[in-house]
């Protein structure tokens, strides 16, 4: 008898960890989605699930590419950096038209993309320390080009951030669409094959002959275009450039979805849906606590609260 | 003198994992002064026993009697307080800490004032690890140790901790000779000390020389126990492997068919003065299509380094490499896989598994481009290539979709050839193949070598086991301190020959080899 009671915890905690390693953020969004339907009032209209998308979409975009790069045992944080860019250099070049002003940030972005992979793939930089020189850099290169915030008054850019099809809004059609894609890149392609090779076993890969300086700085270049799209529209959304405050610890946040969304920090393994998953949780919990009237300090506790959760679940499945 | 009370007794150990009953009612008897030898195939439950023996896993059945009273570990160091040390295969200790720190780690000498007493602690180490000996600056951090002497600093630390058993496993894998009598001698010191030791090893001879008594456990279940003396070698083999006498007799120690029809054509691959800084000096060698190349010499001769440096994964100050009388141009790795040389790396776990990846993510990893379409992997194209060499190398995985990191160590090795052999290499470098794996499967391994060859790959065998470099290859060139010192052809194919090439003294033969070696 004593012997049952021995050997049955640890199994069972086993399989709960592994359980919500592999399913806690969405039983997290489902939880929270029926406390709100019961506590919160209005919370079922179609207005406020649109807002809170809106509001999320940006957040979402970043954290694709997040989460390729910690699937490569890496990090970028220089993406916040990467956005106010996105928003300085769009306010620049808006006056020759939205799509040449896109044009001017891709390749911005590119730049910022590429610097920080060849600091990675080719220098031996660790990620965290080249992005951050990237992150400081980036910012500091926005508020050159543009040093205060700038009212933008441009149709197209308006209707990007605020228009939709059939109901549903640009940014959240854009993020679905990218979400879809990246997941698609990871599952079906070489490339996404190789990337999870060589954040698993760096070692391993290069003797396997993998590209592994082109799969690294590719990466670090999809993350930055994936950051530059997000700054774009949520400038677009503001209908103001404002480098100074965009994507203020955007990193973090992104970096708290794919964690919570179960995708390791050491690397080999990708998850875009619980990535997508995990940005939705954080943000009906920071709605669901503000709706509420409890002060943002209580929100921030509540986010390092479910990180120790994703994070202690992570470590179970290590273990064996 | 009566026997002295048993310092450990297992009853019905049992521990299953999703899929897998790792070991199924074993039980284990030591007593203070014994050796025994534990031995059986990767994946019998050797591991597993030792882990739980060791508190890194939890039986799920059975208990652990150890002096006197049933014990039941939560983790490794509770294990090692109460006197039961491990030393694992790969040294765990902190590379950049120095070789006292390491060696005193957790009960560090201090002076009256609570401080560490450095001066002490220091002599004391060197004193400690005298008897062993090594003989080091025991100042420096334990990275610039050689690997055989950081593996001394683990034994002397394991041992210092006032253990009643010492449980080794695969002490010896990363030893050079010199080091494993060391390490017997230390074994000899134990044992009349009255410590039991567990010994795990996969070496016959070292099994013979040191221990008393043996397990043999096989598929988790204990299938003989008792003194060593009483098994020869081949009824320990059979035993181990639940065949038949007949059968090992007739097939002989390696799985080797001894010479291969190395016709005369051109080589299909020709190193010829090969230079890494510091490492290699104007190394040259051929392989013809179907021959089996040895290459000799002790640790650290620069046969690893020989290897990476035609695969690519060294860089080469100088040397050309020509693959079928094409030279291959730029030093990359995936140059060299292009051409047709792969290798399979000495370091398994970290350089060559991605363990995370499943056995179908790994065997299609360097195929991967061949097996696309506009960078899109064809499923189905992964499938039969995964489902042909699973087949053709028997390997053993509860399915395609099994990650790599939990198979056994001969399983892992197949699912790298596999790799390779996917990519119809023309020139197949092995670096100690069968290092750390079962019998069966090295055997299974050795075997395959051959059939490649015979199939017309040239091959670069790399073995610190003297039979399997002998009997494996056709010609052996033999490496001392990152140059050629000799080549054996024919009938020089022999282990004397070898050791004598190796220690480079009275061989007129040996000198002649290596004005041929040179010239060529």
């Amino acid at each position: 008898m004593a012997e049952a009671t021995l050997r049955t915890p640890p199994l069972d905690r086993a399989r709960v960890l592994q359980w919500l390693q592999t399913y806690g953020v969405y039983a997290g969004v489902a939880l929270l989605l029926v406390v709100n339907i019961v506590i919160t009032p209005h919370f079922m209209s179609a207005e406020n699930f649109r807002t809170q998308a809106v509001q999320v979409a940006p957040v979402i975009i970043v954290a694709l590419g997040m989460a390729l790069v910690i699937g490569t045992e890496g990090v970028d944080l220089s993406v916040g950096a990467v956005m106010a860019l996105a928003a300085s250099v769009t306010a620049l070049y808006l006056g020759y038209g939205l799509l040449p002003a896109l044009l001017v940030v891709a390749l911005f972005a590119a730049g910022v993309g590429l610097a920080n992979g060849a600091l990675v793939a080719f220098i031996g930089v660790q990620p965290i320390v080249a992005t951050l020189a990237l992150m400081v850099g980036g910012r500091g290169l926005a508020l050159v080009l543009l040093p205060q915030l700038e009212d933008l008054r441009n149709p197209a850019l308006a209707s990007l951030g605020s228009g939709g099809v059939a109901g549903i809004p640009y940014l959240i059609l854009i993020a679905a669409a990218l979400a879809l894609l990246v997941a698609f890149v990871v599952r079906r392609t070489t490339f996404g094959r190789q990337l999870l090779a060589i954040g698993d076993s760096r070692p391993a890969a290069q003797l396997a002959g993998l590209p592994v300086r082109r799969v690294l700085i590719i990466v670090y270049v999809a993350c930055a275009l994936l950051a530059a799209v997000a700054g774009v529209l949520a400038t677009a959304r503001l209908q103001a450039s404002d480098p100074t405050s965009l994507g203020n610890l955007m990193e973090l946040s992104a970096i708290t979805a794919v964690v919570v969304g179960g995708t390791p920090l050491t690397g080999g393994r990708v998850n875009i849906a619980g990535t997508v998953a995990g940005a939705v949780l954080i943000q009906l919990l920071t709605a669901t606590l503000i709706k509420h009237d409890l002060p943002p300090s209580w929100t921030q506790i509540a986010q390092a609260i479910v990180i120790v959760c994703a994070v202690y679940a992570a470590r179970g499945r290590g273990k064996r | 003198m009566a026997p002295p009370a048993e310092v450990l007794a297992v009853r019905g150990l049992s521990k299953t994992f999703p899929g897998v009953r790792a070991l199924d009612d074993v039980d284990l008897t030591l007593h203070p002064g014994e050796v025994h030898a534990l031995i059986g195939e990767n994946g019998a439950g050797k591991s597993t026993l030792i882990k739980l023996l060791t508190g890194v896993y939890r039986p799920d059945a059975g208990d652990i009697t150890f002096q006197g009273r049933k014990v039941s570990f939560a983790t490794p160091l509770e294990a090692q307080k109460a006197g039961i040390s491990t030393i694992y295969q790969e040294v765990n200790l902190i590379p950049l800490l120095s070789v006292a720190r390491n060696l005193f780690l957790g009960r560090e000498p201090r002076n009256r004032f609570g401080m560490l007493d450095v001066t002490r602690m220091n002599r004391e180490a060197e004193e400690v690890l005298g008897t062993y000996g090594v003989r080091v600056d025991v100042r420096q951090p334990l990275r610039t140790l050689g690997v055989g002497a950081q593996q001394m600093v683990a034994l002397a630390r394991a041992v210092a901790t006032d253990a009643r058993i010492v449980v080794m496993d695969e002490p010896t894998s990363s030893l050079e000779p010199r080091e494993v009598e060391t390490l017997f001698s230390v074994i000899r010191r134990l044992r009349d000390a009255g410590i039991a030791v567990v010994y795990v090893s996969h070496r016959l001879d070292e099994l013979y020389a040191m221990c008393s008594t043996v397990t043999v456990l096989r598929d988790g279940r204990r299938v003989h126990h008792g003194p060593l003396a009483d098994l020869d070698r081949l009824a320990l083999v059979s035993t181990m492997l639940g065949r038949d006498l007949g059968d090992v007799r007739e097939e002989g120690a390696t799985k080797f068919s001894g010479d291969h029809q190395a016709a005369d054509t051109r080589p299909v691959l020709q190193a010829e003065g090969l230079t890494v800084p510091h490492k290699l000096h104007d190394v040259s060698l051929s392989i013809r299509p179907g021959e089996v190349v040895g290459l000799g010499g002790l640790l650290g001769s620069g046969r690893t380094e020989t290897a990476k440096a035609v695969s690519g994964a060294l860089a080469r100050s100088s040397g050309r490499i020509t693959v079928a009388g094409v030279p291959l141009r730029g030093g990359s790795t995936p140059a060299a896989i292009r051409a047709g040389i792969s290798l399979l790396p000495e370091d398994r776990k970290s350089e060559g598994i991605v363990p995370g990846l499943s056995v179908r993510e790994n065997i299609a990893l360097a195929a991967l481009p061949r097996l696309s379409r506009f960078g899109l992997v064809s499923e189905a194209r992964v499938d039969s290539i995964v489902d042909t060499f699973v087949e053709r190398l028997r390997i053993k995985a509860s399915s395609p979709h099994q990650k790599v990191g939990e198979l056994s160590g001969g399983n892992q090795q197949k699912v790298l050839l596999a790799r390779w052999l996917a990519m119809n290499p023309k020139v197949l470098l092995l670096d100690e193949p069968t290092r750390g794996i079962d019998v069966g499967a090295k055997a299974e391994v050795q075997k395959l070598v051959d059939e490649l060859a015979a199939d017309g790959l040239g091959v670069l065998l790399i073995s610190s086991d003297l039979e399997e470099l002998i009997e494996g290859s056709d010609r052996v060139v033999v490496l001392k301190d990152g140059a050629v010192v000799g080549e054996l052809t024919g009938d020089d194919v022999t282990e004397d020959k070898l050791m004598r090439t190796i220690a480079g003294g009275g061989d007129p033969a040996h000198d002649a080899a290596k004005e041929a070696a040179t010239d060529g």
